[in-house]
């Protein structure tokens, strides 16, 4: 039987063909490099063919590299119940064209880790259904995961409550 | 105490409505546990029996702000949060003390970072800072006891004269009154 990795590679050149995957193994983890583009009808086919079976999102991240040329890597962690495998997804985004499509049709968790990712990179998340932040207040301007923001923060950018006495 | 050996009959003691006052209300220290996160748990053990907050007549951590005299912000404050805090201290009926119990609520502790506010004396009048993290039983109740010492020095009159809140009473025939 073929390994999943052969299985996924096989199974993502058949179906998209013409389209560049890069596949990247390290300690036994497996990451697929795919353009944004593409991300919805992947994800799509990855959940929903029956032998691969990602049923399972567990987390969307994203990584700053600061100053390389597509500043943002969008991160997806999925797991297939079915072949016990887990798999990384990477989309790389610019910092001019801030955005890519939302996943949250194929899996519902996505929502809340993509208002995460929202919240703390400032990615855009295209078709969203409800893109506020998670955890800074809703009138904070800044995302703080960004490498450019200072670890203790920006003067006056938070508010305190007033000291009435 | 001892005393009440040596009362017969229609016997009495002669004392000052400040010594009255500031005995009764320094046992009777009723905490508001503001507990936020991992110093909460060190909070709860110094009300169980091994530690007995009720030694100090404290064990009535009461969830309404409105029947309280301490605040024990235990717990890292965000500043997100601050604001939940400040509102409930607001609730809190006059006279009131406040233990910033811990690293993170007294200077910010190990958050040195952006969301953490840096000692919740920015937004709070705080009576005792606590060290540790967390602070060990004992010693949130020695920091109990100086809050005793600090309200045994208050006098029955000192909280009188603070302005009442603007009320508005809406009488049955639907009109509005305001108490000033
Ligand atoms: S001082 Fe230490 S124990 Fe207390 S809330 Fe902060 S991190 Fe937790």
């Amino acid at each position: 039987m073929a390994s999943p990795k052969e299985l996924l590679e096989q199974r993502l050149n058949e179906k998209f063909s013409g389209e560049n995957f890069i596949f990247n193994e390290h300690r036994n983890e497996l990451t697929v490099s795919l353009d944004k583009k593409n991300i919805i009808a992947v994800c799509k086919y990855l959940k929903e063919e029956p032998e691969l079976a990602f049923r399972l999102c567990e987390d969307i991240t994203a990584v700053d590299w600061a100053t390389r040329k597509n500043r943002f890597s969008v991160v997806y962690h999925i797991y297939s119940l079915k072949m016990n495998f887990r798999l990384a997804l990477k989309a790389s985004v610019d910092e001019k064209d801030c955005n890519i499509d939302s996943v949250s049709s194929v899996w519902n968790t996505a929502n809340w880790h993509e208002r995460e990712t929202f919240d703390m990179y400032g990615i855009h998340f295209n078709n969203h259904p409800d893109l506020r932040r998670m955890y800074m207040p809703e009138e904070f301007e800044y995302h703080p995961l960004r490498k450019d923001f200072p670890l203790m923060g920006i003067p006056g950018s938070l508010s305190l409550p007033k000291n009435k006495n | 105490m001892g005393l009440e050996a040596k009362l017969n009959g229609n016997s009495f003691f002669t004392t000052t409505v400040d010594a009255l006052t500031e005995w009764a209300r320094k046992n009777s220290v009723w905490p508001m546990p503001m507990g936020i996160s991992c110093c909460a748990i060190e909070m709860m053990a110094s009300g169980d029996p091994k530690y007995d907050i009720a030694r100090f007549g404290s064990e009535v951590m009461r969830f309404t702000p409105r029947q309280c005299d301490l605040m024990i912000v235990a717990g890292t404050v965000t500043y997100k949060m601050s604001h939940v805090v400040r509102k409930i201290y607001d609730q809190m009926p006059d006279p009131k003390w406040v233990i910033a119990m811990g690293a993170c609520t007294s200077s910010g502790g190990m958050y040195r970072s952006y969301p953490v506010v840096q000692g919740i004396d920015q937004f709070l009048p705080v009576d005792i800072y606590l060290a540790g993290c967390p602070p060990r039983p004992d010693n949130l109740l020695n920091a109990l006891i100086q809050i005793q010492e600090k309200i045994g020095r208050t006098k029955a009159r000192d909280f009188q004269d603070k302005p009442l809140p603007r009320l508005t009473v809406v009488q049955p025939n639907g009109e509005f009154l305001q108490n000033n």
